[in-house]
């Protein structure tokens, strides 16, 4: 806004100073209401400037908003540009035609608001960052004492994030057009200082400088990368900038010296170290000793099993679990997000329901022992999920190996096959499961099998008639485990 | 040997401290000092208090409790075999730095780890003990970080757990023959472990109590880790395999990348050479595209020959580039998750024109306006009065697209 045009304005409106965001906030709603145009108003930060009578707001007058628009604003009026009294009164004024006017993105005026915004939020960002405290006094005179330079008029709006902070301290920001004082119980906003009002120096200076040329990697310059998160305009104030040349000029050689100097022999202490701590190398690869005679010795040797590849993703080998006397052995199909996690078959949502089933079918869940097709978890990662994938014949092949060390020990009653892969990995074929479930099928060992389905099978029934006819089924086949666990 | 003043063990002690990448004071709870009248808050927004010629940022005051180890890692400046000179801070030390720096406003908190002294449960105690004396004795709220030695015990877990925001468990190398190879001491079992028993207790604690109904607090900022790049020979498309992995099964906030870093007295097994950091950038950048813009792992580099990341373009650009026939898309038209796969729109530029065009069609300028440069965009989208043509399909696509980048960036 010219200041030729200033005169000529119809009306002139003073503010009591760059961040009298309620002075503004009147005068705009009294002119809106009266429909005064933006380009009939002057507005000016100074005492010396005269405000014409503003004209009253009309009886019964509502200026409607959106909600949204206060915020903005008053994020915006902390800005430095002198024309932003002005712009945020045209849009104030497009508002009350184009109510959606803020979520056009693509307006150049809502663009220039974001800008704006954006500036103040980065300058409030840097003054949390870049305020650097000089210590004063002793004891009960202690105080800290900052001297910072801001673009815009940001020191109210930040105040209280200090205070927030530094609740324990007395504590004051000096800035060239304002101050911020905590005296530990209340905040007082004075008036602006100079440079020379803040102390000059700290002793713990020299140590935080120590810590910034040497948390420093030379190997790793990116000189504009520093500046663009802390220009240089703030250098003056930050003690340890002046360090920032010499570790510009000196880098290069840095880097070289680390990538030249050689290798040397071990240092002394190191061969002692070793003997202490490190005397026996174990065998990188556990072995997976065939004459394990207990399942406890048994699930130790498998926790190195590689036999197949799964063991790169999954967590942990989750072997069977039960007395080694079992009279019955569950197979499921795999370990599940949760039991790979847990280390323990059958604990995540699918062991729920399955450990309340047995429950009610009257089977003691201590007494039986639960375990696997295959022991280590098959998923595809989605963000922070694991998508359950099904694990293939040669997978089913690989784990057969413990499956068979399982039940050699244990010598069960019977088996219970709980879903296809299961039935696979104690039958050697796929079977129907749907088809033949409830049923027993002897294996040419002798050993029996019940077929039937996984219990996830009912976790994944929508229809609360479905889940209940298909948990009253499993019920069933679990009443006939009872039945042949006596028998 | 006289005893070293303060300043020199921290000269050491940062020193040691600078190859690890992670600087973060972000994602904890929300706390301030108010009501406990001491020091120290953190508002969900890291902050960054400085930043080092390295272009990395200075947040937390980044230490070792001490340099002094019995693993002999061979990537690792402070491993048992270095001549690097040691020094050990006391509990006492670290507290008094940590609240000197922070009252000056220099850092957002304390991001503490150690080599292992004698045993890992002594170490991990007296780390535990720096937190619990920052907490308790000086009414401390600012952000903590510990770096979790795997072997310790689940006891001196909890207790970091409940002082510290953040707990970090580096798993090193992106695969477990690498580990073995260059850190024989190490377990990479152990590490997988530790990382499952850490998200069982951030799943356990976050349940309100049946007592109390409250929650207890453990690690309100997560857990993270850190691999080295280019130590050992994994492809980008193994190392980001290892992330997915990591992200899915214990939950990670971050996983960190770092260019391997030649170190002074380095082990003859590692390759000396300036640190890979456009690889390092790529990789965040991949990184990125798997955490919030909806792309699976295998996808990001499928169909490239060697299985790694292009250095000249970003993987969005180079992915776009390999999967034409995704495009053009229509940015008046299309679903959120198939403008996040433009090149050049990142989320809230998405989010902006979802917003925007529920009231007007967008023409190729007003995207202009919503994004850095139209260059890159331009031949992936539809827009009102604005077609591709055959330029999507153009052999020279990537040339082009390169050249007008780089000319933007003399400007």
């Amino acid at each position: 806004m010219q200041p030729a045009e200033l005169n000529l304005a119809r009306y002139s409106v003073r503010l009591d100073s760059e961040t009298d965001f309620a002075g503004w906030r009147d005068a705009a709603r009294r002119l809106a209401l009266n429909e005064v145009k933006p380009e009939d108003i002057g507005w000016h930060v100074a005492s010396d400037s005269t405000q014409t009578d503003l004209p009253a707001v009309p009886a019964g007058a509502q200026l409607a908003v959106p909600r949204d628009f206060i915020g903005h604003a008053e994020t915006a009026f902390c800005h430095s540009d002198p024309g932003r009294f002005a712009f945020l009164y045209r849009l104030l004024w497009r508002l009350r035609s184009e109510p959606k006017l803020l979520s056009i993105a693509s307006d150049p005026d809502t663009r220039r608001l974001e800008t704006m915004e954006k500036a103040v939020r980065r300058d409030s960002h840097k003054m949390h960052a870049f305020v650097r405290f000089r210590k004063i006094g002793d004891g009960d005179d202690e105080r800290y004492v900052a001297w910072f330079e801001p673009d815009h008029f940001i020191v109210e709006r930040n105040a209280d994030f200090f205070v927030r902070r530094f609740t324990g301290m007395r504590w004051t920001i000096l800035t060239p057009y304002a101050s911020a004082d905590w005296d530990g119980k209340r905040l007082a906003i004075g008036p602006g200082a100079a440079k020379g009002d803040a102390p000059t120096q700290d002793d713990t200076e020299a140590l935080w400088r120590t810590y910034f040329e040497n948390i420093f990697n030379p190997a790793r310059l990116k000189v504009k990368a520093m500046q663009k998160e802390m220009p240089k305009k703030y250098w003056r104030n930050l003690p340890e900038a002046s360090l920032i040349p010499e570790l510009i000029a000196g880098a290069d050689k840095a880097a070289k010296d680390m990538i030249a100097r050689m290798p040397t022999t071990p240092a002394p202490h190191h061969a002692k170290v070793q003997a202490k701590h490190w005397p026996k190398r174990e065998p990188a690869e556990a072995t997976e000793d065939d004459g394990a005679t207990t399942i406890s010795a048994l699930r130790e040797a498998a926790k190195g099993c590689r036999r197949c590849p799964l063991w790169r993703d999954a967590t942990q080998t989750v072997f069977g679990e039960g007395p080694d006397n079992a009279r019955v052995i569950f197979v499921g199909e795999q370990p599940g997000d949760q039991e790979d996690i847990a280390g323990k078959p059958f604990v995540g949502p699918a062991g729920k329901v399955f450990d309340a089933i047995l429950d009610d079918a009257g089977v003691d869940r201590r007494k039986v022992y639960v375990t696997n097709a295959v022991k280590h978890f098959k998923f595809e990662p989605r963000g922070k999920r694991r998508i359950h994938s099904k694990p293939n014949a040669g997978e089913v092949q690989a784990c057969r190996w413990w499956i068979d060390r399982e039940f050699a020990q244990i010598k069960p009653d019977l088996a219970v096959a709980l879903g296809a892969t299961a039935a696979l990995s104690l039958l050697g074929k796929a079977i129907p499961v749907t088809k033949m479930r409830g049923q027993v099928i002897e294996r040419e060992d002798g050993l029996r099998v019940l077929i039937t389905i996984h219990p996830s099978f009912i976790l994944r029934i929508h229809e609360p008639a479905d889940k209940d006819a298909e948990r009253e089924r499993f019920l069933r086949d679990m009443r006939e485990v009872k039945r042949l666990m006596a028998a | 040997m006289t005893a070293l003043t303060v300043l020199e063990k921290l000269a050491i002690l940062s020193d040691a401290a600078k190859y690890d990448a992670s600087c973060a004071s972000s994602g904890s709870t929300k706390r301030d000092s108010l009501n406990s009248g001491g020091i120290g808050s953190t508002e969900g927004m890291g902050i960054c208090h400085s930043y080092a010629p390295d272009g990395r940022c200075i947040s937390l005051l980044k230490i070792l409790l001490t340099n002094f180890c019995i693993y002999d890692c061979s990537y690792c400046i402070n491993r048992s075999s270095s001549n690097v000179q040691r020094a050990r801070f006391t509990v006492g030390e670290v507290v008094k730095l940590t609240m000197d720096f922070y009252r000056r406003n220099y850092i957002e908190g304390l991001f503490l780890s150690s080599g292992v002294v004698r045993s890992p449960d002594e170490t991990m105690g007296e780390m535990v003990e720096v937190a619990r004396r920052l907490r308790l004795d000086e009414k401390f709220s600012g952000y903590i970080h510990l770096k979790t030695i795997p072997e310790s015990s689940a006891e001196l877990v909890e207790k970091a757990g409940l002082y510290a925001d953040r707990l970090s468990i580096n798993v090193e190398l992106p695969t477990d023959e690498g580990v073995k190879r260059l850190a024989p001491e190490k377990k990479p079992e152990t590490i997988r472990l530790s990382m499952a028993k850490l998200r069982q207790k951030m799943e356990e604690k976050a349940e309100p109590t049946l007592r109390t109904k409250k929650r207890e607090r453990f690690a309100p900022g997560g857990q993270s880790t850190q691999m080295i790049v280019g130590a050992d020979k994994t492809s980008d498309d193994g190392i980001l395999h290892t992330s997915a992995r990591l992200y899915g099964s214990y939950h990670l906030r971050r996983v960190y990348y770092s260019a391997f870093s030649p170190i002074p007295d380095s082990s003859s097994s590692l390759p000396l050479q300036k640190p890979p950091l456009m690889r390092e950038h790529r990789l965040y950048q991949a990184d990125w595209l798997m955490r919030f813009y909806g792309f699976s792992q295998p996808e990001i580099l499928a169909g490239s020959s060697d299985g790694m990341l292009d250095l000249a373009i970003d993987p969005k650009l180079a992915w776009a580039l390999r999967n034409r026939g995704q495009f053009p898309v229509d940015i008046n038209r299309a679903d959120r998750e198939a403008l996040l796969r433009v090149p050049g729109l990142g989320t809230k530029v998405v989010m902006k024109i979802l917003e925007t065009r529920r009231h007007r069609r967008l023409r190729l300028e007003d995207v202009g306006r919503l994004c850095q440069s139209i260059t890159k965009l331009r031949p992936f989208i539809i827009a009102e009065g604005w077609s591709p043509g055959a330029l999507t399909d153009k052999a020279g696509l990537r040339g082009k697209i390169v050249r007008s980048c780089e000319q933007l960036s003399l400007f």
